[in-house]
């Protein structure tokens, strides 16, 4: 299978999300790899990096979560379709733009990817929607498992798995998950949240700074350290704070609706005309305005199956996505034409906002 | 009126300031535009304060800066500049300089979590079939014949159970 048929078909994360998927988008863990004896990719020189590239990607095909997978090196994919795997969380930014001797391999579902020579030798993936650190532990674990069969790993008793960053050493496992928290945000409370999270040793990525919005109140919550626990207790602390953050978020719209319905209401409302009519819309007015739909889907102003049709624009307003569609690359401003034109036809047949549900007209 | 705060990184006026508290430990990092966008602060995927930090606060003390690694040729001068390892065995050569980083850096030293039970029995093994073979070439030097016999069955054994299915061809 070609990475090209892989894009065409549909993922985990643009056709599997669920009603369970309220807050939490999408769970992914990853955990970093390398070879016994031999230099780390940023230090391997071109022949060091083809023979670990051959040798990895002959092992993660043979293994079975990898049947019928696409596989390639990154040289061969063109510029748009690696910009796509970027914004479906397939690969990193990095291994996007390295030069020479990467590769990936990807299952056919798309829940599954293996970075060969990223910052280590191999970055094993696992992403699954909605929340599910159990299933996705789960899958990863046997995956490294089988390769292990294949491949030693450097590993040291005291030290765990050696990996090119020490950031990363001992298990080499970093869980995330993507949440969305538009009431937090509204509500100025995210700040808050950074701070308590960062102190439990784990991480809130996004737009940090003066804002410290990140667009379409996305967030990703992981875990910073990855020594001296196993892996378990890791996921368990993560997978605590998600919760508690997961209430923190209700209770946040619970409270909006109490104290300032009218305002949140007023930008649900709005957020739909401008999707239905605008005809130009930069990459993140998109997202923050789909935000506030899909928080009008969790407040029941619109239907729960509609919010599958919003985690599926929020990836394909992403600019590859949209160009991808479109057939053609197109600058930033064109671009902004083309997803206003995207909503429009997607909005045109939505259903309309009924407010009378939180018993306001 | 106060200079203003200059980039870690490159001394350029900073306009990206960011704190982060781990395990009580307050962390600041301040950045200029440049800088925060290279090291990918305004990319929600690919940003980590530590990664950062171990960069701007690494100082290898006068007994670690001359070291080498063996195996890969990295110094300690390019673990500082890259926050980077060269190679596994870089985690031997440079332990004086890493053990205090990975005390401010992780929860513990000392790995708890998953073992590859595979690779490690196939790397005692693969270490036991190099130790029988000297014995085999010392028996044979020294005309110890039955003991000679004796090892390479031993040989044959481990080299079964390394890779069944890659051995001689049974006809």
């Amino acid at each position: 299978m070609k990475i090209t048929d892989l894009l065409a078909a549909p993922s985990e994360l643009t056709d599997s999300a669920s009603s369970k998927t309220a807050i939490v988008l999408m769970t992914r863990i990853r955990l970093a790899r390398n070879l016994d004896g031999r230099p780390f990719p940023g230090r391997a020189k071109a022949a060091q990096r083809t023979q670990v590239l051959e040798a990895c990607r002959a092992a993660v095909v043979a293994a079975s979560p990898m049947k019928r997978a696409a596989s390639a090196v990154v040289d061969e994919l063109s510029e748009l379709d690696r910009q796509m795997l970027v914004e479906r969380h397939l690969i990193s930014r990095e291994l996007s733009g390295s030069s020479g001797q990467a590769g990936v391999v990807i299952n056919r579902e798309q829940t599954v990817s293996v970075m060969i020579n990223e910052e280590d030798h191999l970055r094993l993936q696992v992403l699954r929607s909605g929340l599910q650190l159990k299933k996705a532990w789960a899958a990863i674990d046997g995956l490294d498992s089988e390769l292990e069969e294949r491949l030693d790993f450097a590993f040291s008793p005291t030290l765990g798995y050696l990996t090119a960053c020490p950031t990363n050493l001992g298990t080499g496992m970093r869980a995330s998950a993507m949440m969305h928290l538009p009431a937090l945000v509204i509500s100025g409370q995210m700040e808050r949240v950074v701070r308590a999270v960062n102190q439990l040793g784990l991480v809130v990525r996004g737009l940090f700074g003066e804002g410290s919005d990140a667009s379409g109140s996305i967030f990703q919550i992981s875990n910073q350290t990855t020594l001296g626990e196993t892996e378990e207790q890791i996921l368990q602390r993560l997978g605590s704070v998600l919760n508690t953050i997961n209430e923190h978020e209700l209770n946040a719209r619970a409270k909006l609706l109490e104290t300032d319905a009218h305002k949140l209401l007023d930008k649900i409302g709005r957020a739909y005309g401008i999707l239905q009519y605008s005809h130009l819309l930069s990459s993140s007015e998109a997202m923050n305005l789909l935000s506030l739909l899909r928080l009008g889907i969790d407040l029941g102003v619109f239907p729960a199956v509609a919010r599958a049709v919003i985690d599926r624009l929020l990836i394909e307003c992403q600019p590859g996505h949209l160009q991808h569609a479109a057939k053609g690359r197109f600058e930033p401003g064109q671009r902004d034409v083309l997803r206003a034109g995207v909503l429009r036809s997607e909005f045109a047949n939505f259903t309309k906002p009924d407010f009378m549900v939180l018993g306001r007209n | 009126m106060p200079s203003p705060l200059k980039c870690d990184l490159c001394k350029q006026p900073a306009t990206v300031h960011l704190t982060q508290i781990v395990n009580a430990k307050v962390h600041k990092v301040d950045l200029c535009e440049t800088c925060a966008q290279a090291k990918g602060v305004t990319d929600p995927s690919g940003f980590s304060l530590a990664d950062l930090l171990l960069k701007a606060s690494l100082n290898p003390g006068p007994s670690a800066a001359g070291l080498r690694c063996e195996q890969c040729g990295a110094t300690a001068g390019d673990f500082k500049k890259h926050g980077r390892f060269g190679c596994p065995r870089c985690y031997e050569t440079f332990s004086d300089l890493l053990t205090p980083l990975l005390e401010n850096m992780h929860k513990g030293v000392t790995h708890t979590g998953k073992v590859p039970c595979r690779a490690l029995e196939r790397k005692s093994l693969y270490d036991r079939l190099t130790k029988l073979e000297l014995d085999l070439t010392e028996a044979i030097k020294s005309e110890r014949y039955e003991d000679a016999a004796r090892t390479r069955d031993e040989i044959h054994q481990v080299r079964e159970s390394i890779a069944p299915e890659s051995g001689p061809a049974k006809r």
